[in-house]
């Protein structure tokens, strides 16, 4: 049994516990999206002091803190009772492909390469981090949600905006994938 | 529907809390709002379902930058799964929550608001896209990558937050 919950789990069965998890939400009477949890973070160190955006009624969000708390404890379970040392199988094209880039094949769930110590305290790695995470930031709010909110609420809401955004969301990752990345590294 | 955010900031004869309501609602953001007043044990169902949440990313490898890769270059159906098992069983139980009329925990109704189209939605999710295949972390898994023991990925994290405020500062210049 604890064998059967440690190793990685299969698609299905993860895609239907995420939308257990909206389903809960809605149930809760919330709503599944992550990203608004950035402005709440905003807004409660002080933002709303430099624009009308971040003046809000921030505490009303308080639960959606509390769910991004669990998500930290879950990851956190995850490395430790839930652990699994293999590394991610992804397919060997994708290996070959990365290789190709100067990243090893996975011996853990994130390429040292980027995620490493001596990686974030070079100026390229910080970079990359930080102008990915900038962009992650603007993006998100400016589309008005992120994977959570447009790809599993709004998908499963059969809503075209986010329809669009999630192609979107698509394209500019093909665009980093295919067109940017060979720069980059 | 056509938003214009101008209207929302001239809009003065709106109660207080109906402009808050509307601003939400142009941002997509959780607007299907209990009214309800509650203790603070009542949030432990949301550090609940925060924990399922985390453990599913981890464990479907959703926070794995290589497995972002390998989405991003069509070489695994894992993450197409994932997504598209989750709006399949999403959407049938929304279908349901409407067909039984089925009501929150509260008694009160579950309101699911349409998010407005505006151009923001095709910029800016152009650069989420850019952001989220170089650094694998959506605005959810990021934390979960915490949790983890990633502690670099706090990088990230806090330029998603400067990112976001970096908006709400340019938001009525930008074009929406």
């Amino acid at each position: 049994m604890h064998e059967f919950i440690t190793q990685s789990w299969s698609w299905w069965f993860s895609g239907f516990l995420i939308s257990v998890i909206m389903f809960l939400l809605l149930y809760f009477g919330k709503s599944f999206g992550f990203s608004s949890n950035l402005r709440t973070i905003c807004a409660a160190v002080g933002a709303g002091k430099t624009a009308k955006f971040f003046d809000f009624n921030w505490k009303g969000q308080i639960w959606n803190l509390v769910f991004l708390v669990g998500a930290i404890l879950g990851g956190t379970i995850s490395a430790t009772v839930l652990r699994n040392d293999e590394p991610v199988r992804i397919s060997k094209e994708t290996i070959s492909d990365l290789m190709e880039l100067g990243i090893a094949a996975p011996e853990s769930l994130q390429p040292s390469e980027l995620f490493g110590f001596d990686a974030v305290f070079s100026l390229k790695g910080f970079l990359i981090l930080s102008i990915g995470g900038l962009m992650v930031g603007f993006g998100s709010r400016y589309a008005g949600g992120c994977t959570s909110g447009h790809a599993i609420s709004g998908l499963s809401d059969l809503q075209i905006p986010s329809l669009i955004a999630v192609v979107g969301f698509f394209a500019g990752g093909l665009i980093m994938t295919h067109i940017l990345l060979p720069f980059i590294f | 529907m056509n938003n214009d955010i101008n209207n929302i900031e001239v809009d003065e004869f709106q109660p207080e809390y109906d402009n808050d309501l509307k601003m939400r609602e142009l941002d997509s953001m959780c607007v299907n709002e209990s009214k309800l007043e509650h203790k603070w044990y009542y949030n432990v169902k949301y550090l609940l379902v925060g924990i399922i949440f985390g453990i599913v990313f981890v464990k479907a490898e959703i926070i794995s930058w290589f497995r972002i890769q390998e989405m991003f270059r069509l070489q695994s159906f894992h993450m197409y799964g994932i997504i598209g098992s989750a709006v399949i069983v999403g959407a049938l139980s929304v279908w349901l929550i409407r067909l039984f009329n089925i009501k929150t925990i509260y008694g009160e109704e579950i309101i699911i608001h349409p998010k407005p189209y505006n151009k923001g939605v095709v910029i800016g999710g152009l650069l989420f896209g850019i952001g989220w295949a170089i650094t694998g972390a959506c605005p959810g898994p990021l934390y979960a990558q915490i949790g983890t023991g990633a502690s670099v990925i706090i990088v990230t994290l806090f330029s998603a937050v400067l990112g976001t405020w970096i908006y709400g500062l340019l938001r009525e210049k930008l074009p929406h």
